[in-house]
């Protein structure tokens, strides 16, 4: 049995991105709410708005710990598996990469353990400030990362002498031609996944009557969002769109399935592309319509497949079918938000009814469009690692061999699989345990070490204890 | 002109002895940990790093994001060359991290299970740590800066015993370590062990010192070579062991710790000085290892506005938490 290295550290770096990418997506946006509630309730005095932020800071601090325990494995693939393309392109992404794990802990050092345990024991005002540190500290974090991953489709600034990279302007190559579509796409994903978690659990809340006050405010606010916000991305993610026709225009024709360059492009609704055929064995599509949205002519001419080389045109078929889960979960999150919007026109959006008892189900809705969209664009790449710079081949480990991939795959899997159900069953736990929970860090819930996934306090059989000397006094 | 590479060398330098003196000790409580009298004893040990342990994995992240920033090559040959001992750390440091969090959590059953995943994920660690060590007084085998080894190269019986080396140094540096912050019984039982640790460190230590020559040439050459000055430091680490094994018999509770830490600073400080410059052994220098001078200048800005803040936040950590801590009290 051989194993393509290749291959397999594709579907390593696969793997250990999507079973990373969902944390920060939901704490990125979590973060921002968490600020918003400490802001209204510094403002009102409400404590609905303490009670809510108490209970999203706990599902934070989790969620938060787990991004964080995955991304120091993220941090190692690139020279485990990638030596060639980390070599090369060390030195723009080097420092670019160092900035975001430097962002994430000063983040981590200066604020967090004030958001999480210093509720009560620091002045409301410092709370609020702490806060929002963390929001903008996760949106800072997040700016490096699609930095560096913008640059690897649309490199610029930078040339490569003697096989090494050379940066030679540092603000082109940080604000390259498709950065700024994507860091707004991926902001707003990170809105709507928090906006739409929070809204499941609100929504399960009020079905069980379980702190009504507090969950009909929650419910309410992530529906605007969502009303907002679904439409506003699919927006997004046609101008984004629009800009990978400009640089990327295999990709795009992949994601559209379409192998000749032509005018009148029908939109594809289903499809079965084939390599071997270099065409699609089977098409239903609405007509022009292709080439409407992309050139805004029904007779517009949109680049195909085929204008590439076999040996350089992505997995069109993973391209296509990942694009068209996202899609069809972006529109499913616009119906819901009209849906909202209809129920509060009509007074019954707290009715219990079948709408609360959608909206847990749509929990797993943002985070599955996420990894679809990252499918989406990372296989749309292949084969180059840097466009058109760097191929796989080139990028990968030289001494990796087949099975060693194998094996830490596997590795990889199993320990992931561990972690990721003790910390799933955790974050059920605290979800069950309802909003009445202690916060971590006040007398009841004993004092605690300050560390991120403590924040979630304690469940079960944990008997409270005396506070620690010395703790946030 | 400024050598940015030399203020990197000394920025990495002193990430790597920070991580390995303090989360060595978190390590070797966890080492240490089936060896633990009773459940309550482990309770207390747990108690005693719990506010500390991810502060101080820090230092590693920070560490190697700054290779990939300033020495590329390092972490470009290093980690292909240890590429499964990478994924043994990764593995068993995640599981005592995700350990230390759910132990306190779980029912009684599952106890059992997270005390074995953090006994197990420590010591898995710090064998592969110290086996890192070891493929690096070896050197590795390169072409035009790309590793062209095997996949087993790091594991020979010299980088095994540098490996159960840098364990036992952990487990003694977490029993020095447990003297310093408990008292009664879980004290008694780590004034009884610390010795025996010392004594197997020393051994390992008095080992590897006359393998590592017959391993290395150049380290041969260094040695003999500069044979007054270098000799100072292996002389500065047994004065350590010394102070250590009289501050236990004496009873003193905060000095074997700081002398191990200084047994461990001397040994590192005596390594950097047999390989100096060579970063990726036997070819490498640091300079050949070096990102681009612009590259280097600008991750410096960052990295020097946030080292002074991580380590403001350590020292105040370490304020907040000092002083003994006693059964049934504080984290759960």
């Amino acid at each position: 049995m051989e194993f393509d290295p290749v291959l397999i550290s594709r579907l390593q770096f696969a793997f250990v991105v999507s079973f990373h990418a969902i944390f920060p997506v939901f704490t990125i946006g979590l973060a921002s709410y968490i600020a918003l509630l400490e802001g209204l309730h510094f403002k009102t005095g409400n404590p609905l708005w303490a009670q809510l932020s108490r209970f999203w800071t706990k599902v934070f601090a989790v969620a938060f710990g787990m991004g964080v325990v995955s991304g120091i494995v993220m941090s190692f693939q690139f020279g485990t598996n990638w030596s060639n393309f980390a070599q090369a392109s060390a030195n723009f992404l080097g420092p670019i990469l160092s900035y975001e794990v430097v962002t994430a802990f000063f983040l981590e050092a200066a604020f967090l353990g004030v958001l999480l345990f210093g509720r009560d024991k620091v002045p409301r005002g410092t709370h609020l400030f702490a806060a929002c540190m963390v929001a903008l500290g996760t949106f800072v974090s997040a700016f490096w990362i699609l930095v560096a991953n913008s640059w690897m489709h649309t490199p610029a600034g930078a040339e490569f002498r003697d096989g090494i990279l050379h940066v030679t302007s540092w603000t082109e190559a940080i604000f390259n031609p498709s950065f700024p579509y994507r860091f707004t796409h991926m902001a707003v994903a990170s809105f709507l996944t928090g906006s739409f978690v929070v809204a499941g659990v609100s929504a399960w809340y009020l079905l069980k009557g379980h702190r009504v006050e507090a969950n009909k405010k929650a419910l309410s606010m992530c529906l605007w969002m969502i009303l907002f916000l679904a439409p506003a991305q699919a927006v997004i993610g046609d101008f984004h769109g629009l800009n990978t026709l400009e640089y990327q225009p295999t990709k795009l024709a992949a994601m559209e399935g379409n192998w000749e360059t032509q005018s009148n492009v029908p939109l594809l609704l289903f499809a079965l592309p084939s390599k071997e055929a270099q065409g699609n064995l089977f098409e239903v599509g609405i007509p022009s319509l292709a080439s409407i949205i992309l050139t805004h002519h029904a007779d517009g001419v949109v680049p195909g497949i085929n204008e590439a080389s076999p040996a350089e045109q992505p997995p069109v078929s993973i391209v296509f079918w990942s694009f068209r889960a996202m899609v069809g979960i972006g529109f499913l999150m616009i119906a819901i938000g009209l849906w909202g919007l209809v129920l509060r026109m009509r007074r019954q959006l707290y009715e219990p009814g079948l709408f609360h008892r959608t909206l847990p189900f749509m929990i797993a809705a943002p985070f599955i469009a996420v990894v679809a969209g990252w499918v989406t664009t990372e296989s749309g790449r292949a084969p180059w690692l840097v466009y058109g710079m760097l191929s796989f081949a080139e990028g990968v480990t030289p001494s990796l061999s087949g099975w060693m991939a194998v094996v830490s795959l596997i590795g990889y899997m199993a320990v992931y699989a561990v972690v990721y159900a003790a910390g799933g069953y955790y974050l059920w736990q605290v979800v069950k345990g309802g909003m009445d929970g202690s916060e971590p860090g006040s007398d009841e819930a004993g004092a605690h070490p300050k560390r991120p996934l403590s924040g979630g306090g304690p469940i079960g059989d944990a008997a409270p204890a005396a506070p620690l000397k010395g703790d946030w006094t | 002109m400024i050598d940015f590479t030399m203020i990197w060398a000394a920025i990495i330098a002193f990430g790597v002895i920070m991580y390995v003196l303090m989360d060595g000790f978190d390590l070797g409580v966890g080492i240490l940990y089936p060896l633990a009298p009773d459940e309550e004893s482990r309770d207390i040990m747990m108690n005693t790093v719990a506010p500390f342990w991810d502060g101080n994995e820090t230092w590693l992240v920070l560490g190697g994001a700054g290779l990939l920033g300033a020495f590329p090559l390092v972490y470009s040959v290093l980690l292909p060359a240890l590429y499964l001992g990478v994924f043994l750390l990764l593995a068993g440091l995640i599981f005592r991290g995700v350990a230390f969090e759910f132990r306190f959590k779980a029912s009684r059953e599952r106890k059992h299970f997270w005390s074995v995943a953090f006994a197990g994920g420590s010591a898995v660690a710090a064998l592969a740590q110290g086996i890192v060590v070891g493929s690096y007084i070896q050197g590795y085998q390169t072409e035009n800066m790309v590793y062209t080894g095997g996949a087993f190269d790091w594991l020979t019986p010299f980088t095994l015993l540098t490996g159960v080396g840098l364990l036992i140094g952990y487990a003694l540096l977490g029993s020095t370590w447990i003297i310093m912050k408990t008292e009664g019984p879980v004290q008694e039982w780590a004034y009884r062990i610390a010795p025996k640790l010392l004594a197997g460190v020393l051994g390992i230590f008095l080992i590897i010192s006359f393998w590592t020559p017959l391993v290395d040439e150049f380290v041969r050459q260094r040695w003999m070579d500069t044979l007054s000055l270098i000799w100072l430091l292996p002389a500065g680490a047994l004065g350590c062991a010394y102070l250590v094994m009289r501050a236990i018999r004496r009873r003193d509770e905060g000095i074997p710790f700081v002398a191990t830490m200084g047994l461990f600073v001397f040994t590192y400080l005596g390594l950097l000085a047999s390989k100096w410059p060579y970063v990726v052994p036997p070819d490498y220098t640091l300079y050949d290892a070096a990102s681009a001078p612009e590259s280097q200048a600008f991750l410096l800005v960052g990295v020097l506005f946030v080292i002074p803040v991580v380590l403001a936040y350590t020292a105040w950590t370490y304020w907040v938490f000092r002083g003994k801590v006693r059964a049934g009290e504080g984290y759960h």
